[in-house]
């Protein structure tokens, strides 16, 4: 299949992925360092590998390395809160969504990612992230329960300010 | 996959949240093309343009135009065929082709009676190969007969062998395999169909 099929059929998929992960501050450069790493090894890919899950474990790849630099320029910047938020997205549910996200522990954030967004079953979840898919399933229950209780806290909180 | 669905049950929020407009797909995948390119990774470039006879997809790779296809063909199959036969790493980006659509524009308007293109030959090789680089010497609005390029060529025995190399001629218009002729003056064949061979021909005043 050529690339350009690959790109068409998982670019949004692959975006999501990243802004969950990542942040919409950092998804785009996630997306294009995925994609030109993917082109790059694309001819020796199987034809029976299952694209999507490919692309998110290379997208994973990238989102860490993202996340250690955030987490390098985040405590050197510790005076300076709320760096990514400010910058990047202009309403209050974001605003909300995104810091209940950044709250969770990096696993069920990436298992919330890789399974509802990057709708990957658990069982490629867990080759991802390691540990069984049990595992992987219970992170991304923790995951959203606690990114809706969060995000209600937030809601609330908001509403009564 | 069922990513809505599977957003849906998680928390609807997130899908508002992460969803991006087609204008952000659009300037990654530029940005894709470009990075691509200088990574020296973006084997085939390709393009649709418009044309009198219709859509034509143009491909190149650095080297080179490596493939003009007809509307006809099939463009999906014909990008499909460039993965198997060439590599898969085929990115839709204008830019490489921007010299060879304005070209062909020209010789649609006739403006234009020769090419000036860097050709990559790699989709053919032997025989039809040396056919293929010999067939733009025809002059614009000149035809041959297959048994004379067969002569021309060197063999002169080689009639069939002429016809099959234009028939898989995988760079029509700009390699003129569209002005060689029955000896009896019929068409003989044409990839994009025999009414596009008499279009050209026609645009040429050659018939």
């Amino acid at each position: 299949m050529p690339f350009e099929r690959v790109v068409a059929d998982h670019s949004m998929t692959v975006l999501r992925v990243c802004r969950a992960v990542v942040g919409t501050h950092d998804a785009e450069d996630a997306w294009s360092e995925t994609f030109l790493a993917a082109m790059r090894t694309y001819p020796e890919l199987p034809d029976s590998a299952n694209v999507e899950a490919w692309l998110v474990t290379i997208a994973h790849r990238k989102a860490i390395d993202i996340i250690r630099k955030q987490k390098r320029i985040d405590s050197s910047m510790a005076m300076v809160p709320d760096r990514s938020m400010t910058v990047t997205s202009p309403s209050s549910t974001n605003h909300e969504l995104w810091n209940a996200l950044q709250l969770l522990p990096d696993k069920q954030r990436q298992a919330v990612a890789y399974h509802y967004l990057g709708g990957l079953p658990y069982l490629e979840v867990a080759q991802i992230l390691g540990g069984t898919p049990d595992a992987s399933r219970r992170a991304a229950a923790d995951g959203i329960r606690n990114l809706r209780k969060t995000f209600k806290d937030m809601q609330i909180e908001g509403a009564s300010q | 996959m069922n990513t809505k669905t599977n957003a849906q049950q998680g928390i609807p929020e997130l899908l508002a949240f992460t969803a991006a407009g087609a204008e952000a797909v659009d300037r990654l995948h530029r940005q894709l093309e470009e990075s691509a390119d200088e990574a020296k990774i973006l084997d085939v470039a390709y393009t649709m343009m418009d044309t009198p006879v219709g859509t034509l997809l143009l491909a190149a790779t650095e080297r080179g135009l490596l493939r003009v296809a007809f509307e006809v063909e099939g463009l999906d199959k014909v990008l499909d065929e460039l993965g198997r036969k060439f590599s898969p790493r085929i990115l839709r980006s204008p830019k490489r082709l921007d010299v060879a659509a304005f070209e062909i524009d020209e010789y649609f308007v006739r403006r234009r009676t020769s090419f000036d293109l860097a050709l990559d030959f790699s989709l053919t090789s032997g025989f039809r190969q040396t056919v293929q680089r010999f067939l733009p010497q025809i002059a614009y609005g000149t035809t041959e007969s297959y048994k004379h390029v067969a002569a021309l060529v060197g063999n002169p025995k080689a009639i069939r062998a002429v016809g099959s190399a234009c028939a898989t001629n995988p760079l029509p218009i700009v390699v003129p395999c569209h002005r060689v002729l029955r000896t009896n003056g019929e068409l003989g064949g044409y990839l994009g169909g025999l009414a596009m061979k008499a279009a050209l021909l026609k645009l040429e005043g050659a018939a």
